[in-house]
């Protein structure tokens, strides 16, 4: 019997032949990341267990992004903690304020994950790299301890659910859009424990920011990885990147799938997750007068170069509603200095945006955009339960980018076609 | 294994922000995690609770960021277990990585109220709620692997025993 994409990455990282659904096994990881939340128990998880070196420097990535730069004392103090560890093991792979950017979207860029990889790290958008064809999940803390001791984890192998999409996207229809309709369509353990495999003809018309925006927030339903075949946009966009081998699979026809969906993109118009679950999802048309106070546009989900340009697209010659705070935060350093040179951020500075350096705090309520009673956000990051980007009274819709920056100019909730 | 406690009721899709905030990720202290256990679902959660009580919730819980302050803040609350119709798969592994002990059940959450005691009982696979008539429910069996993980103290102790 034929194996998934999924089931062959997972099955040459062991030593065995063929592998199936619900099969308990021990993988070698070729990247393990971890953050400066996470890593920090991990780290003392390694050292109580004896731990003196990582497995393999190369393979341990430890990114400080989420409380950085540093939001306040107890931050710095996990920061500087993390900072020592990478020295100490002389990780290649350590990046400080300055060079680094949000893990998900830094990874990918500087070709730190590849096509074939098996990957985990302590972070749920850990996913996010299956948009390049490899297998990445999100774990936790110990996981990533025993990762640094072993450069093994156990998994149970997943069934595969297909997402075969079909048609045209409309205009202003982007990845982010098909990912809130499938997530509204299952529901938030919808492919809960399973794989979601991307497949369908739409996907060639699906840019690598789009795929990656997808992955990232197939965790939203429960997954446990989600991913894409490799085709000329994954091998185009590996090959400036890459500097070690990198291997392309794809599934087999007579591979076993548990559940298969069609969706017809052609009648999705954008769409917006109503507080307080990423599944409480309406179209744009059905969303009512909702004010807004905030705009946050980047995070691991949606700050890529491609993002920004929609947003700046928009927000040209514009201005942000006087009582809508538009924050803007390129998820890379890579990212802030192309937008720099492409001009959009004076788009953004001339529309009345902040724009800060690469950071996760506005996601999670950390800084940079915490909320308080009562105010309400858009945001183009992936969560909106009670209390996600600050006081539990506070409302976070999310949405593509180009919902985010018109909503940003209209002041409520609104499509780019308002404007 | 045996767990007797009161419970306490959460619903469905239960998330990491709730069980412990990201404001309070700023440390790894399981004193501290404890003290913000469950604040943003019910803010009294840790003036209500006694050592031994366990947390009954519906589908999916523990779903969302793979923190794993949170199981970690749920036992340091002096949570006994946590029953559920069914966990998120991080959230699952990580409450066995550290050894706080979870159950799915499909029946409790229905047959059980808010402050009732029940046992639980891991070694039989059922659970009983005391003072009513309603027989002992079952729990799903803990996979071999886990029953390893658990009876090793946690996944670094395994991983020791296994490479001793």
């Amino acid at each position: 019997m034929g194996m998934t994409i999924t089931e062959k990455i997972l099955c040459r990282h062991t030593g065995l032949k063929e592998l199936h659904p619900g099969m308990l096994i021990n993988a070698r990881v070729d990247i393990a990341l971890g953050n400066d939340i996470t890593a920090p128990i991990a780290i003392a998880e390694f050292r109580k267990a004896g731990g003196l070196k990582v497995f393999d420097r190369d393979k341990v990535v430890l990114i400080p992004d989420h409380f950085t730069p540093n939001k306040d004392i107890d931050s710095a103090q996990q920061c500087k903690f993390m900072r020592e560890f990478a020295r100490e093991q002389g990780l290649t792979h350590y990046y400080d304020v300055g060079e680094v950017g949000i893990e998900h979207a830094l990874l990918p860029e500087q070709g730190i994950v590849l096509p074939g990889d098996l990957v985990i790290g302590a972070d749920s958008h850990t996913c996010t790299y299956g948009a390049l064809g490899a297998f990445a999940t999100g774990v936790g803390s110990t996981d990533l301890a025993a990762v640094m001791m072993t450069g093994e984890v156990w998994f149970k192998v997943p069934e595969t659910m297909k997402i075969v999409f079909s048609g045209k996207m409309k205009k202003w229809v982007s990845g982010k859009d098909l990912i809130l309709y499938i997530i509204g369509s299952i529901g938030v353990d919808g492919a809960l424990y399973k794989a979601m495999e991307f497949a369908g003809d739409t996907i060639g018309q699906l840019s690598m920011a789009d795929r990656l925006t997808i992955a990232n927030m197939v965790i939203e339903a429960g997954a446990k990885n989600g991913i894409f075949i490799p085709d000329d946009i994954t091998k185009a966009y590996v090959a400036e990147r890459a500097k070690r081998p990198y291997s392309f699979y794809n599934s087999d026809p007579d591979c076993q799938y548990a559940d298969v969906i069609n969706i017809n993109v052609s009648g999705i118009e954008p769409q917006v997750a109503f507080p307080h679950i990423p599944s409480n999802v309406r179209g744009i048309s059905q969303v009512g007068d909702v004010k807004i106070d905030q705009v946050v546009i980047g995070s691991c989900t949606n700050g890529r170069i491609e993002d920004l340009r929609v947003a700046a697209g928009i927000l040209k010659n514009k201005k942000a509603a006087p009582r809508v705070r538009l924050i803007i935060v390129p998820a890379t350093q890579g990212i802030y200095k192309q937008a720099l040179q492409e001009g959009l951020i004076e788009i953004f500075i001339d529309a009345h945006a902040a724009v800060s350096t690469p950071t996760c705090g506005a996601c999670l309520g950390g800084h940079m955009g915490v909320l308080a009673d009562g105010e309400r956000a858009v945001s183009t990051t992936n969560r909106n339960f009670i209390g996600r980007m600050g006081h539990t009274g506070s409302e976070v819709y999310l949405t593509s980018p180009a919902v985010a920056a018109a909503s940003a100019v209209l002041g409520r909730i609104a499509g780019p076609e308002e404007l | 294994m045996k767990f007797r406690g009161k419970v306490w009721k959460f619903g469905n899709n239960v998330d990491t922000d709730a069980i412990i905030a990201a404001r309070y990720l700023v440390s790894s202290d399981p004193a501290f995690l404890a003290a913000h256990c469950m604040e943003d679902a019910d803010p009294d959660f840790m003036k209500k609770i006694s050592a031994g009580d366990i947390i009954v919730a519906g589908e999916n819980f523990g779903c969302g960021s793979s923190r794993e302050h949170a199981p970690i803040a749920i036992k340091a609350a002096g949570i006994s277990c946590v029953v559920a119709k069914s966990f998120a798969r991080i959230f699952y592994r990580n409450a066995f990585n550290i050894g706080l002990p979870i159950f799915e059940s499909r029946d409790l959450w229905d047959a059980v109220s808010d402050g009732q005691e029940i046992e639980v009982d891991g070694d039989n696979g059922t659970i009983r709620i005391l003072n009513s008539n309603s027989g002992p429910l079952r729990i799903e069996p803990i996979p071999p692997f886990m029953q390893q993980l658990v009876s090793d103290g946690g996944l670094m102790k395994h991983i020791a025993k296994k490479k001793a």
